[in-house]
């Protein structure tokens, strides 16, 4: 049950990147075809799930007990810029289909602040590693929910006759707003 | 005079919300009133200014295939300053910034100007555009903060206005940053045109 209201919670009601305005770079930048924006929100997926576990091993084994927290920033941002690098490798060697598909949006994944913000997240609220690991996996479905629901909007968007000034940036805004809008009805069910 | 044009420079041609669509997180998450949009515009531009400095100064030293962990941590450290002096002094607007004080690390403006700018250019040049681009996002930030807290509770700055009644809360919560910063950038635009 208690993994139910993580997964519903971090998937709607506080949904990643429409109300808790985590990753919004990828969100704007790679939000004009639905098949990137399925490719970058395994990516997501992926790198979110396995810094996440990394990072809090850190924090339990290596901060906490020589009383290092105030190192958190600088080690987070450190361990995921490497792992990133580390995955990108791995995967390269391992398994170039999945690095083909992958691959071009691995390195934006660095400044992706979902992935420190997640890893930060789950200190704060005190999650074992399980709960760590179930929160960073719907953090994920839920970015990638939100990803592709705009991305197929964005799609229909370009073929509208939009206003001058509103063209671009602007439009995409407030479409995100809508969608926004449309999740907040999701308030209170947890 | 070239100090004062890289100044304006990061103000107005390179603006980094309203322009170069940079750091979007922290613009959107932090604005739901002007004094925080403000208080993260200011926290940005303390590291930035610094991180450009530093940057700067250490550039012959840094060997170039480890230049962007090399900038990360020299950024962090500067955020990480930030996060304690602020723990430590103003607890209440930490506490309501919350996630996004930590999160400056990745904020891509910062990094952006590192390579862009203080990896080429000399210590005093660097200082000038990362005050003139931390000013610039900073007067983003506080101009939707105000636009929102005005629409959505009818103050100013946390004086009061207009009957709270006549806001619509809308502006304060999520889909207002979105729908607030959307109609800006489309005003910016007009403008720069015009």
């Amino acid at each position: 049950m208690e993994y139910i209201i993580i997964f519903i919670a971090a998937i709607f009601v506080n949904n990643i990147v429409l109300s808790q305005f985590l990753g919004i770079c990828p969100f704007l930048g790679v939000s004009k075809k639905v098949d990137t924006a399925l490719g970058m929100s395994a990516a997501v997926m992926f790198v979110l799930t396995i810094a996440t576990i990394v990072t809090f091993l850190i924090q339990k084994f290596v901060l906490d007990p020589f009383e290092l927290g105030f190192m958190q920033t600088i080690s987070f941002i450190l361990v995921i810029a490497a792992l990133v690098q580390m995955v990108e490798i791995v995967l390269k060697k391992v398994s170039p289909a999945l690095y083909q598909a992958l691959g071009v949006f691995l390195p934006l994944i660095t400044t992706n602040c979902a992935i420190l913000g997640v890893a930060i997240l789950v200190i704060q609220k005190d999650y074992n590693l399980v709960q760590s690991v179930a929160f960073a996996v719907a953090t994920a479905i839920g970015f990638a929910l939100a990803l592709i629901i705009f991305a197929g909007i964005r799609e229909q968007l370009a073929m509208t006759n939009v206003p001058d000034g509103m063209k671009g940036t602007p439009i995409a805004l407030i479409t995100a707003g809508l969608l926004a809008m449309a999740f907040m009805g999701f308030a209170g069910i947890v | 005079m070239n100090n004062i044009k890289i100044l304006v420079n990061g103000i107005v041609r390179e603006n980094p919300t309203f322009v170069l669509l940079l750091g979007m997180c922290p613009t959107l998450g932090t604005t739901s009133s002007a004094l925080n949009g403000m208080s993260m515009g200011l926290a940005t531009m303390f590291v930035l200014i610094c991180s450009n400095v530093v940057i700067s100064a250490l550039k012959r030293w840094i060997p170039d295939q480890v230049r962007i962990p090399a900038f990360i941590v020299i950024i962090a450290t500067f955020v990480t300053i930030v996060q304690m002096v602020m723990e430590a002094f103003v607890p209440d607007l930490y506490a309501s910034l919350g996630l996004f004080i930590p999160l400056i690390v990745v904020n891509c403006i910062v990094l952006g100007r590192a390579e862009a700018f203080a990896a080429k250019n000399q210590v005093v040049a660097s200082a000038f555009d990362g005050i003139g681009i931390g000013l610039g996002f900073t007067l983003a930030l506080t101009l939707l903060g105000i636009m929102r807290e005005g629409l959505g509770t009818g103050k100013f700055f946390g004086l009061t206005f207009m009957p709270e009644e006549f806001g619509s809360l809308i502006f304060v919560l999520a889909p207002g940053a979105f729908i607030a910063l959307g109609y800006l950038i489309a005003l910016v635009n007009k403008l720069r045109k015009a």
